[in-house]
């Protein structure tokens, strides 16, 4: 079995973040972290890889990332859990790159895996915590032309079929399709197990590759700015609400409270 | 906008999601904002039997239904291949517009690959600026607000709910109704639908769509028939932090949040919210906020814009009970 994680180093959504005049967000910081999202991917990468005798020889999973050097972090994080190869592409013609053309990148270094040894699922999170477009695994299996079977929240594999279950907002469905198949999982059901010690020291040694745009054969007209159908053109910080209201009290406020709503229409 | 201007927008689709033969109401809100654009508007109907007077009294002047050939019709990849023979067949399209569901993005991050469209989610209005699609969305948990432009030959963008209000117009034109098939792709043929199954629906809103929706998290510990309570009282939805589901006190699908259902209702009403980010970047989008806090410095009254300091089980009781009172 072979199963590859999608992951994102991104800022912390915990501390401020802002955008640069280009609109871009910041990065580079020293909270910037493992996509929180894609700890559960990894979770569900290891857990579908195990169910089939992972971390015996003949298995393998890889966690794959594109992003700057601090990236790599983020690869460390996946192998201290219990990934057991690491990929990095690392190009500054990235840097700038749409949703879109990240998931060029990303399928470019998944063929190029899948042709070294065929994989059999490709997981990633939900969404990134900074873009929250949740439009990578889509994506992804467009570009790879592999079925899609997003937000999953319980994944098997047997013979060649991925089976999973989703929620969506209407319905609860059972699907399958033939591996290779493109995952993307909730963050319900795959709760990331925390890197031990030994899974930390461990990660220290495994190896990481990295890969730049000409070992994908990718132009670097398709990625950045130019590969990217959107731009921003516009980005400010939204000013302080002066007219906001803060009250102390318990049922006395009340009153106020619904006078404000029906000036609003609600009441 | 001028002929010159007109021309080079081109026309407008929009992708009408509906649930078991009725349009949803956020399809009648995109087909209101695509209205107002002053092009022509196309709404692209998956399946059959579309309700054409329905669709063009929010602003439809055609109506193209696509039933879909060798697969299931609500996968992605399928959605896509419908919008693939349609949007061809409409012919100058500039624009489409989607709902900025999970399904709505993913569609269209798929048709973006196959047309080299360039995709904005989330957004919150749109507009033809300087000769190209300009969507205007709010990023990082609501603290910036951003346009992004389209260079793509096609712009898609997934709109937030509620971003315009859904307004039926008298008179409108009996559109013009066209069928198309499409064959369904690889991709849509390769999944099969073992099983699905309709998740039960309440009697109230449906939480995404909601112009009212009353919150309840840890503060209301384990007590959910307040909050219901109040939702009743505004015709609103009900919906929970991440602690509150994960606690068991309601069900999974209330979770607002970046990892639950995202909302963007007329008025959020938190009970016993801190307003912790990951909560915040599914709400931010709210036109007012109203939060009720027994910790002056809980984050929530950073971006509420009306804020109780108080014991929400004195204050939650005395407000369902004055709004009936004032409605007598
Ligand atoms: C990857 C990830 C994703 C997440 N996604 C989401 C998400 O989508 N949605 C989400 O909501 N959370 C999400 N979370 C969790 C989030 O970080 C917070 O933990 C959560 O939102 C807090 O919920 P809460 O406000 O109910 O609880 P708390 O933060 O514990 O706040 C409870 C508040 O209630 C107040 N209170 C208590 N008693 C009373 C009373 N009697 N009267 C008035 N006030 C009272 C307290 O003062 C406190 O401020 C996520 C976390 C992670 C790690």
């Amino acid at each position: 079995m072979r199963v590859v994680v999608c992951v994102k180093h991104v800022p912390d959504i915990q501390q401020p973040r802002s955008l640069r005049s280009d609109g871009l967000l910041v990065r580079g910081g020293d909270d910037d972290t493992l996509n929180e999202l894609d700890e559960d991917a990894v979770e569900a990468g290891l857990r579908t890889a195990e169910a089939a005798g992972f971390p015996a020889e003949g298995h393998d999973v890889t966690v794959l990332t594109v992003g700057p050097s601090a990236a790599v972090e983020s690869l460390r994080r996946g192998l201290a859990m219990g990934a057991s190869t690491a990929v990095h592409v690392h190009d500054d013609a990235v840097a700038g790159s749409d949703a879109i053309a990240t998931a060029r990148v990303l399928a470019a270094a998944v063929a190029k895996l899948h042709a070294e040894q065929p994989v059999d699922v490709l997981v990633a999170g939900m969404a990134a915590l900074d873009g929250l477009t949740s439009l990578v695994p889509a994506a992804l299996a467009e570009l790879l032309g592999w079925p899609q079977l997003t937000l999953a929240d319980r994944i098997e594999v047997a013979d060649g079929v991925v089976s999973v279950r989703r929620e969506t907002s209407t319905d609860v469905e059972e699907l399958t399709a033939p591996t290779p198949a493109v995952l993307s999982v909730t963050d319900q059901a795959f709760r990331a197990r925390f890197p031990n010690f030994k899974g930390i020291m461990a990660a220290r040694k495994k190896p990481v590759t990295t890969w730049t745009l000409a070992d994908l054969d990718l132009a670097e007209s398709a990625v950045g700015p130019a590969g990217s159908a959107t731009r921003v053109v516009h980005a400010v910080e939204r000013p302080e609400r002066p007219d906001r209201v803060l009250v102390t009290g318990d049922a006395e406020t009340v009153p106020a409270l619904v006078d404000y709503l029906s000036q609003k229409g609600f009441a | 906008m001028s002929e010159q201007e007109n021309r080079a927008a081109g026309r407008v689709a929009v992708l009408v999601d509906h649930l078991d033969g009725a349009v949803r109401p956020t399809a009648l809100e995109l087909l209101t904002l695509a209205r107002g654009l002053g092009l022509e508007v196309h709404a692209v109907w998956v399946g059959y039997s579309a309700p054409s007077a329905e669709l063009a009294a929010h602003g439809a002047d055609a109506v193209h239904e696509v039933a879909v050939d060798g697969a299931d019709a609500q996968l992605t990849a399928s959605v896509v291949d419908a919008l693939q023979t349609v949007l061809p067949a409409i012919g100058d399209v500039g624009l489409l517009l989607v709902p900025s569901t999970f399904e709505g993005r993913e569609v269209a991050a798929r048709l973006a690959v196959r047309t080299g469209a360039g995709v904005v989610t989330g957004a919150s209005g749109v507009a033809f600026e300087d000769g190209r699609w300009t969507a205007h969305k709010s990023v990082l948990a609501g603290a910036w607000d951003t346009a992004c432009a389209v260079t793509g030959p096609l712009a898609v963008v997934a709109v937030a709910p509620h971003a315009v209000q859904a307004v039926a117009q008298d008179g409108a034109a009996e559109p013009s109704v066209v069928r198309h098939t499409a064959e369904a792709s690889a991709a849509a043929r390769a999944v099969t639908v073992v099983s699905r199954t309709r998740r039960p629906t309440s009697e109230r809103p449906p939480l995404a769509e909601a112009e009212v929706v009353v919150v309840g998290g840890r503060g209301v510990e384990g007590d959910f028939s307040g909050v219901e309570e109040l939702a009743d009282v505004l015709g609103g939805a009900v919906g929970a932090t991440r602690v509150a589901t994960d606690e068991g006190w309601i069900g999974h699908e209330a979770q607002v949040g970046q990892t639950g259902v995202t909302i963007s209702p007329r008025l959020y009403v938190g009970l016993g919210v801190s307003g912790a980010v990951h909560h915040k970047g599914g709400m931010a989008a709210s036109a007012t906020v109203v939060a009720v806090n027994s910790d002056p410095d809980a984050p929530i009254f950073e971006f509420a814009d009306y804020g109780i300091v108080g014991d929400l089980t004195e204050v939650l009781p005395a407000l369902t009970a004055e709004l009936r009172r004032r409605r007598g």
